[in-house]
C-alpha cells in the first residue's frame, strides 16, 4: 500500500521563527534525524500537512502497531475523564460494550457507519491532493434533496427508478462542488471558503424549495414537510433477507446500500493506487510543482478532483434515502458531511482506516445512550471521540518521524558500506 | 583569556548508525577570523557546524569557546554562548516584516507590550554597524534573495552572536549578491566577528576566507590553509582526494538535422513584462546548446516555454517528431514530454521529485503515460519497479532500496536519479538545467558521462549551468542570455571564463 508515504519534503513550514530564538525551544530538538552524512538535509514536512494528507508510516507493522496503541492511550485517557466525572470507568465502558454489541445497537452501527463512510471516502478524496471540501455537508443534502424530488415524481421500474436517483444525486453533487473547483481555478478562491459558504447556500436552497408550494408536501397529522415518497418500486430493500440466507439474523432493518460503500471504497483504493490517474492525483497533493512539471494540468486536476468528492457526497444520503425514509423532510440525518472530516482524518484517508474508524465513531455514537444509565452525562461521548481523533492522529505522526529516522539511518549505512 | 581561538575543536568525532560522520576532528578558528570549511557533500561539515551549534552533540572531543570547555545540549545553549547559524534555506515569515522577523522569539519588552522603537533602533544601528543594509518595515516576501539572507545575519546578530556560521551562504545568490555578502563578511570581520563558512565553490573561498580547512570522508585532510598560497584545483583535490574530472566533449556529433528551432519567443510576466524576449535559437540532434547567463535573464522561463510550463506570448516552437518539424507552441507539457522531450529541472526538489513518494513512484514522474510504467490507464507496478532497479543500477544511485522515500537520499543521488529517468525512454530533446548543481564531483564527471554518450547517439541538448567551466567544456554552441534577449554566441572552443562572464554581465562583447 503506497498512500502512506514516510516523508521527509521539501515544503516550507509554516511561518516559524529561525533556530536562532535565544530563548525558547530550539526548532529542532538536539537528536534531528541527521543520521544521512550525504543526504542534502530536505526541510521535513509539516505535521499538518502529514496529518491532512494522511502520510504515516510506510511499514505493515507500524501502520497497525500505531493506531493501536493510540486507541489504547485513548481510552486510558477516557478512562480518568470518567474517573473524573465520578463515574465508575471500568462499569461505564463495559455497559457501552454491552449496549454496543447488542444486535439491535450492530444493525444501528452498520446503518450510521455506512453514511459516515462514505462522506469520509468524499473529504478523503480532496485531502489527497491537499483539497479541503468542507462542503461535503451541503453536496450530499442538496443532491438528496433534489434526488428524492426527482424519484418522487418521475415511476420507474426497478431497477431504473434507483439508478435514476443514485446517478442524479452523483451529479448534483459533483456539480455542486464544481463550483468551488471552478471558482479556485478561474479566480483564486479559496475552496475552504467557497465550500464552507456553498454550505451555508445549500441551506437556504433547500429551504426554500422544501415547501409545499414547490418540491414538497405537508405531511398530515405533523408539521414536517417532505419531498413526495419514491414508489415502491424505486426503493432498495433491506440487506436482512441476504444475511438471513447465510445464517445472519439481525432485528432491525440494514440498509440495502450497505455494499455500495464497500464498492467505493474499493474503487476509492483502486483508482487512486493502481491507475495513471490516482498518480497524478497523488502527486498533486505532494508536489504541486512537481506535478505540473510532470505534465499534470493543476487546474483540471483541482476540477476533477472536487467534481469526483462532491459525487461521492451525494452518495452519502443514499441508504438512508433509498432505504429507509424515501424521502427527503426535515428529519434528514444532517451534518454527517462535518463528521465525514473527522473520520478521514482519524482513518488517515485509508479506506480500511477509514471503516474502522466509522465503526467506532458509530459504536460511540450509538452507545452514548447507555451512558445516561450509568449516571454519566452523553456528552462525554463527543469528548471520547475528540480525545481517539486527537491520540491517533499525534500517535501517528510520532510514528511517522520515527520511521524517517529509521530510515535514514538506512540510507546512510548503505553509503557508509559503499564508500567505506 | 583574550588570545584563545574563539573556536577550538579537539578530536571531534560523531558516529551515526553505520558511518561515522566525523572522525577526530581537531579545528581552532581565531577570533575575527573569516574560516572556511570545504568538502564534498557528505564530507561531514554539516555535522561539524550542527555538533558546534548543538544540534548535535558528539561521541568524543571537546569544543571550546574563546577558552572554555562548553557542553551543548540544544541550539539554545549555543545561542547564550554567542554562536548563531544561518542556515542554508532561510526561515523567514514571508508575511512579516523585517522588523518583526529579527525580533521574532527575543522581542524586547517594556510592561506586557513589545518595544518596537526600542527594537527598531537596535536594528538601525546594527544595520548601520555591520554594513548591512536592510529596511526595518519592508515585507519579507517582496525581499529578494540576497536581502533575505542579510535579515537573517542581522537576526542571528541581534541575538548576540559574535561567532557566526553560514551555511553554503552563497549556494542560493547570483554573483553580485555574493560580492555584497562578501562584502558583509569582511565588515563583520573588522568589527571584531568570527565567522565560519561552509562551502564547496573553492574561487570564493579564496577569495574571502583568512584560513581555509578541507574535510575528507568525516576527517581534515588539511589545516588551516592559507588561502594566498593554495589554488583552486589544489584545494579540489584535497577535497576529493583525487584528479579531478574536466567537462570535455571530444569529436562533433552534430548533425544536420534539427531537432527544436525556437523562433521569436517572447514570454511576458503577469504585469506584461517580456523576460523573455524575442529569443530564437536552434539545436540540432547530436548538439549541446549551452546557454550562460547571469540567473534570473530569463533563462527559466525560456526553459519553462519550451516544456510548456509556462505560456509563450509571441513567437513559435517547433519541434521535430518522426520526420518533420511540427509547431508545438500550444501542446500541453504532457503531450510534449511524450513526444520526447526530457527535463532536468533547475530546482529538483520543487520539480524534479516527490519527496514523500518512494523512488520507483518518482521514476514514473514525468513519464506517467508511458511504458514500462503504465499499460493503458493502470500503473504497472513490476515494471516501473523494475526499470527503478535498472536506473539505480546504471546510474549508480546509493540507496538501499527503491522503497525509500527519494527524500532519503542525498542531493546528488536525486540528481543521478532523475538524470537516468530522464534518458530513458529514448529521448530525442533534453532541457538540463544546472545538471550537476549541488552534487559532489564523482556524481558530476558521471552525469557529464551520460550527456555525453546521449549526445553521440544523436540527442540534442539545451544546457543552462551557472558552472562557466561546464557550459564551456560541454557546449557544441553557446548563447548568452542578458535580460531575456540572446545577445551573443561564442566559440566555446575559445572562449574563457573571463569573456564569458563579462558577456553575461552585459560589460562588453567577447
Amino acid at each position: 500500500m503506497t498512500e502512506e508515504k514516510p516523508p521527509a519534503g521539501e515544503p516550507e513550514k509554516p511561518p516559524v521563527s529561525g533556530d536562532g530564538s535565544p530563548a525558547g525551544e530550539p526548532e529542532k530538538p538536539p537528536v534531528a534525524p541527521e543520521a544521512k552524512p550525504p543526504a542534502g538535509e530536505p526541510d521535513k514536512v509539516p505535521a499538518w500537512r502529514a496529518i491532512l494528507q494522511g502520510l504515516g508510516p510506510q511499514r505493515l507493522a507500524l501502520k497497525v502497531g500505531a493506531p493501536v496503541l493510540a486507541l489504547a492511550i485513548a481510552l486510558a485517557i477516557t478512562m480518568v475523564l470518567l474517573r473524573l466525572t465520578g463515574a465508575d470507568p471500568f462499569s461505564s465502558i463495559t455497559a457501552m460494550v454491552e449496549y454496543g454489541t447488542e444486535p439491535n445497537s450492530i444493525v444501528d452501527i452498520l446503518n450510521r457507519s455506512t453514511r459516515y463512510y462514505l462522506s469520509a471516502i468524499a473529504v478523503a478524496i480532496g485531502f489527497r491532493m491537499a483539497l479541503f471540501n468542507i462542503g461535503v455537508d451541503g453536496q450530499y443534502r442538496m443532491a438528496a434533496m433534489l434526488a428524492a424530488a426527482l424519484g418522487g415524481a418521475i415511476a420507474l421500474p426497478a431497477p431504473f427508478g434507483q439508478l435514476l436517483v443514485i446517478v442524479a444525486a452523483m451529479l448534483i453533487g459533483g456539480l455542486w462542488a464544481s463550483i468551488a473547483g471552478i471558482l479556485r481555478v478561474t479566480r483564486g478562491v479559496s475552496e475552504v471558503i467557497s465550500t464552507i459558504m456553498l454550505n451555508a447556500i445549500a441551506t437556504g436552497i433547500i429551504a426554500y424549495l422544501l415547501n409545499d408550494k414547490r418540491l414538497a408536501e405537508v405531511r398530515p397529522g405533523s408539521n414536517n414537510v417532505a419531498t413526495p415518497p419514491i414508489p415502491e418500486s424505486g426503493r432498495v430493500g433491506e440487506l436482512n433477507g441476504v444475511l438471513s440466507a447465510i445464517g445472519i439474523d439481525l432485528p432491525g432493518r440494514l440498509y440495502g446500500l450497505l455494499p455500495l460503500a464497500i464498492v467505493i471504497g474499493v474503487v476509492y483504493y483502486v483508482v487512486l493506487n493502481r491507475t495513471r490517474f490516482g498518480f497524478d492525483l497523488r502527486i498533486s497533493g505532494l508536489s504541486p510543482t512537481a506535478a505540473q512539471a510532470s505534465g499534470v494540468s493543476s487546474g483540471r486536476m483541482i476540477v476533477i478532483t472536487m467534481v469526483l468528492s462532491g459525487m461521492v457526497a451525494g452518495l452519502v444520503g443514499m441508504p438512508e434515502l433509498l432505504g429507509a425514509s424515501y424521502e427527503y423532510s426535515l428529519n434528514f440525518p444532517a451534518g454527517l458531511g462535518f463528521t465525514g472530516i473527522t473520520i478521514a482524518l482519524l482513518g488517515r484517508n485509508h479506506p480500511l482506516g477509514i471503516a474502522f474508524a466509522a465503526l467506532l465513531f458509530s459504536f460511540l455514537d450509538q452507545s452514548s445512550d447507555v451512558l445516561q444509565e450509568v449516571d454519566v452525562p452523553k456528552e462525554i461521548v463527543g469528548v471520547m471521540q475528540g480525545v481517539v481523533v486527537l491520540t491517533v492522529v499525534i500517535v501517528y505522526e510520532l510514528v511517522r518521524r520515527w520511521e524517517i529516522r529509521l530510515q535514514q539511518r538506512a540510507v546512510a549505512a548503505e553509503l557508509a558500506r559503499e564508500t567505506s | 583569556m583574550p588570545d584563545a581561538p574563539a573556536v577550538r575543536l579537539t578530536a571531534i568525532t560523531k558516529r551515526f548508525p553505520g558511518v561515522v560522520a566525523n572522525r577526530d576532528i581537531n579545528l581552532s578558528v581565531d577570533q575575527g577570523e573569516v574560516h572556511a570549511l570545504c568538502g564534498e557533500n557528505g564530507a561531514g561539515k554539516s555535522t561539524l557546524m550542527k555538533i558546534l551549534y548543538g544540534m548535535q552533540r558528539p561521541d568524543e572531543g571537546t569544543i571550546e569557546i574563546n577558552g572554555e570547555p562548553v557542553h551543548f545540549k540544544s541550539p539554545a545553549d549555543a545561542i547564550a554562548r554567542g554562536i548563531g547559524m544561518v542556515h542554508q534555506h532561510f526561515k523567514l515569515a514571508d508575511n512579516l516584516t523585517v522588523l518583526e522577523n529579527v525580533i521574532l522569539g527575543a522581542e524586547p519588552r517594556r510592561r506586557w507590550r513589545i518595544d518596537f522603537a526600542a527594537a527598531r533602533a537596535r536594528i538601525e544601528e546594527m544595520s548601520r554597524r555591520y554594513g548591512l543594509r536592510v529596511e526595518p518595515d519592508a515585507l519579507v516576501e517582496t525581499l529578494g534573495v540576497g536581502d533575505r539572507q542579510r535579515v537573517e545575519i542581522l537576526k542571528v546578530l541581534y541575538r548576540g552572536a559574535r561567532i557566526l556560521i553560514l551555511d553554503e551562504p552563497t549556494a542560493v545568490l547570483v554573483p553580485q549578491e555574493v560580492e555584497e555578502l562578501f562584502d558583509n563578511l569582511r565588515e563583520l570581520r573588522s568589527e571584531g566577528l568570527t565567522v565560519m563558512f561552509i562551502s564547496h565553490k573553492l574561487d570564493e573561498v579564496l577569495q574571502v576566507a583568512d584560513a581555509i580547512t578541507v574535510i575528507r570522508r568525516g576527517s581534515t585532510v588539511a589545516k588551516c590553509l592559507d588561502p594566498a598560497e593554495v589554488t583552486a584545483r589544489q584545494l579540489a583535490e584535497l577535497m576529493v582526494g583525487s584528479e579531478l574530472p574536466t567537462p570535455e566533449l571530444r569529436e562533433s556529433t552534430v548533425t544536420e538535422d534539427v531537432q527544436l528551432e525556437v523562433d521569436d519567443l517572447t514570454v511576458r510576466t503577469a504585469e506584461g513584462r517580456a523576460v523573455v524576449d524575442g529569443v530564437s535559437l536552434r539545436i540540432r540532434r547530436g548538439e549541446i546548446v549551452g546557454l550562460a547567463g547571469v540567473e534570473g535573464n530569463g533563462q527559466g522561463e525560456l526553459i519553462e516555454a519550451i516544456m510548456g510550463i509556462r505560456h509563450a506570448g509571441t513567437g513559435r516552437i517547433r519541434y521535430r517528431s518522426g520526420d518533420d518539424l511540427s509547431d508545438i507552441t500550444g501542446w500541453p507539457t504532457r503531450r510534449r514530454r511524450e513526444a520526447g522531450i526530457g527535463y532536468i529541472p533547475e530546482d529538483r526538489h520543487r520539480h524534479g521529485l516527490v519527496l514523500e513518494g518512494p523512488l520507483w513512484e518518482n521514476r514514473m514522474l514525468g513519464h506517467q503515460t508511458e511504458r514500462p510504467n503504465v499499460r493503458g490507464p493502470w500503473i504497472d507496478r513490476r515494471g516501473a519497479r523494475r526499470d527503478t532497479a535498472r536506473i539505480v543500477d546504471e546510474y549508480d544511485v546509493r540507496t538501499p532500496g527503491i522503497d525509500v522515500p527519494a527524500a532519503a537520499l542525498s542531493g546528488g543521488n536525486q540528481q543521478k536519479l532523475i538524470v537516468g529517468r530522464e534518458m530513458s525512454g529514448e529521448p530525442r530533446l533534453l532541457i538540463a538545467a544546472h545538471p550537476t548543481r549541488g552534487i559532489d564531483v564523482g556524481a558530476q564527471a558521471a552525469i557529464w558521462d551520460y550527456l555525453r554518450q546521449a549526445r553521440a547517439a544523436g540527442l540534442a541538448v539545451l544546457l543552462i549551468s551557472a558552472d562557466l567551466e561546464e557550459l564551456i567544456g560541454m557546449s557544441d554552441t553557446l548563447h548568452v542570455i542578458l535580460r531575456g534577449r540572446l545577445v551573443a554566441e561564442v566559440d566555446p572552443g575559445t572562449v574563457t571564463p573571463e569573456e564569458l562572464g563579462s558577456a553575461m554581465t552585459g560589460a562588453e562583447g567577447p
